[in-house]
């Protein structure tokens, strides 16, 4: 970790002349090695080699996830196939993946990046990082257990699912730091607890890294209560690196970019352009040393905001704020932009609801009809139908508030909501002529 | 005062089947059994020899089940014989959730009825004990 500790208190210009510098030669890296950036420079008249400062990289065209998918597999591999040491895919769940190569440079960064979480959770070599994000073409699993031997942790490659074994080897090794999907995590700790087991006794976690997937603060106390442990927020993809592109911090109040690796511009999704500190629109990333799979303005489409000011942790990276989702999570329905997380925030004010939902979009007599699907939380009296319908139409009048689109409850039985050993399925559009 | 399980189902195919079999595995004998229905869910509530067992054994195989406590009242099993209790019941001031019977035995009947709040329910079953009805306990029905 030493190695890292002066670059995470670098005073910011010194920061900014490594981004310019890195940047300076992404985009001629680029430029001179991948074809369609060739092609995209020179159509948008954008000159590589006059970039004098950050500000001029807004002249670069973007690069889209749909760019990366039209030059699969290699196209956008800026070094030799020799060079390259593995290589990542993303789920290609609507047809084909994307994918990204690491040198032995890239990965030792990767590593780098996340073992910065386990940093910021105060933890090292004492520490037992137990990884259950899925290993495989998903990142998740290699690069939190590249993050883990980096930072020196115990780490232990358990791999997504098998979730009674988790609990086990949770315990009986002596886990402190757990790594997966939030909504895994949740499954962990309420199969715990059906298990009969306390977390506060039984385990010896001190933190959490969860990403992959957004969570609103609501789901994380609860994840926080349940677990008696404290949740850091990790973001990353695919198409950059993974995760580790940021991390948050001890203090919870925003992710730190590892501004050393990249260089994020926030943008007005609509007009594409660059918006000022503080407002929210579309993240964008240019890595500024990666090597086989270097990427220049891509659209991650995922919402935040940079964080003005400094961080209480003393650390001079800047923040962006936690995900409020992704442009492509947001659903339109009748017209109205509806975040899946806004509905998350609802949920959890009513502590008769367990966390686990559904929303089911189908067409009726040719308008949207939104069904939202919960459980109910054990315990909950229910005896009287009352109760349930009480619950029903607290919640239908909660969500009307807050998204102005009606919604209709449904309660379900307990875990006929799948539990989700990776990314949750949050949302099933069953509408006439999407997708 | 007894106990009762309550089962939250999905109106689905064979959900009941399901909840049945899941008792009998567990060889619980159910004394009687009601459904209270609604478009998308129904409400089970179980009257069986073994209530905590019952609850276990359902908690266990991921079903949404309570135990409440509801009041078992014995009545000849004769015409007028429930008509006699809700008379006094009315003239208590007593307000009912819901209720239902069932016959123990030949010349016994039993008629349960919820009373919303443990406060309220204590007093009138002292109520209903007082007009000279008979409360049942768990071992007189099991």
């Amino acid at each position: 970790m030493s190695r890292q500790q002066d670059i995470l208190t670098l005073p910011h210009d010194q920061i900014e002349a490594i981004q310019l510098e890195g940047v300076k030669k992404t985009v001629i890296k680029c430029y001179e090695n991948v074809e369609f950036y060739k092609k995209s420079f020179d159509a948008a008249g954008f000159n590589p080699y006059e970039i004098e400062s950050l500000e001029d990289l807004a002249k670069a065209p973007f690069t889209t996830k749909q760019d990366l998918r039209d030059n699969y597999p290699y196209g956008f591999f800026a070094v030799p196939l020799s060079e390259v040491k593995e290589i990542h895919m993303s789920s290609g769940t609507t047809g084909i993946a994307t994918v990204g190569g690491y040198t032995d440079h890239d990965l030792e960064i990767w590593g780098d990046c996340f073992a910065r979480g386990v940093e910021f959770a105060n933890g090292g070599a004492d520490d037992v990082m137990q990884v259950c994000y899925g290993y495989g073409l998903f990142t998740g699993g290699l690069g939190a257990h590249y993050g883990g031997v980096a930072a020196g942790c115990m780490t232990i490659p358990m791999s997504a699912g098998n979730t009674e074994r988790q609990i086990r080897v949770m315990r009986e090794l002596g886990t402190t730091i757990l790594c997966c999907t939030p909504s895994y995590a949740m499954h962990i700790a309420d199969t715990a607890i059906a298990m009969g087991l306390d977390p506060k006794k039984d385990f010896k976690l001190r933190a959490g890294i969860h990403g992959a997937e957004a969570f609103s603060d609501n789901f994380r106390a609860d994840l926080e209560k349940k677990l008696d442990f404290k949740v850091l927020d990790v973001y990353g993809l695919t198409e950059t690196m993974g995760p580790g592109v940021a991390i948050e911090c001890w203090e919870q109040n925003g992710l730190h970019l590892a501004e050393d690796h990249f260089f994020a511009e926030i943008i007005d999704p609509d007009t594409g352009e660059v918006l000022p500190d503080g407002e929210w629109g579309e993240l964008v990333i240019t890595t500024i040393d990666r090597e086989a799979t270097p990427v220049v303005r891509y659209r991650t489409r995922d919402i935040t905001r940079i964080i003005p000011g400094e961080c209480a942790c003393g650390r001079t990276h800047r923040r962006i704020d936690r995900l409020h989702g992704r442009t492509d999570d947001m659903l339109i329905i009748r017209g109205v932009n509806v975040f899946p997380s806004q509905i998350e925030d609802v949920m959890k004010t009513m502590p008769e609801l367990s966390s686990w939902y559904v929303i089911e979009l189908t067409t009726v007599a040719h308008l949207d009809r939104v069904t939202l699907k919960v459980e109910m939380e054990q315990g909950f009296d229910f005896d009287e139908i009352r109760q349930i319908e009480r619950l029903q139409k607290e919640l239908e009048a909660k969500l009307k508030t807050a998204l102005s689109v009606g919604v209709k409850v449904k309660v379900v039985e307990p875990k006929s909501i799948p539990r989700s050993e990776g990314k949750a399925k949050r949302v099933i559009d069953l509408r006439e002529g999407v997708n | 005062m007894i106990d009762q399980i309550t089962v939250f189902l999905e109106n689905s195919e064979g959900r009941l089947a399901a909840l049945c079999r899941t008792l009998a595995w567990a060889n619980i004998n159910m004394r009687s059994l009601v459904i209270a229905d609604t478009t998308d869910y129904g409400v089970v509530r179980i009257i069986c020899d073994d209530p905590q067992r019952a609850l276990d054994v359902l908690t266990a195989a991921d079903y949404r089940a309570i135990s409440t406590k509801v009041a078992a009242i014995g009545v000849p099993n004769e015409p007028g014989g429930l008509a006699r209790l809700l008379a006094k019941l009315d003239e208590l001031d007593q307000n009912i959730e819901y209720g239902y019977c069932f016959s123990l035995s030949g010349d016994m009947a039993c008629d349960v009825l919820k009373i919303s709040g443990a406060e309220e329910a204590s007093a009138a079953a002292k109520a209903i004990e007082d007009a000279g009805f008979k409360l049942l306990k768990q071992e007189d029905i099991a």
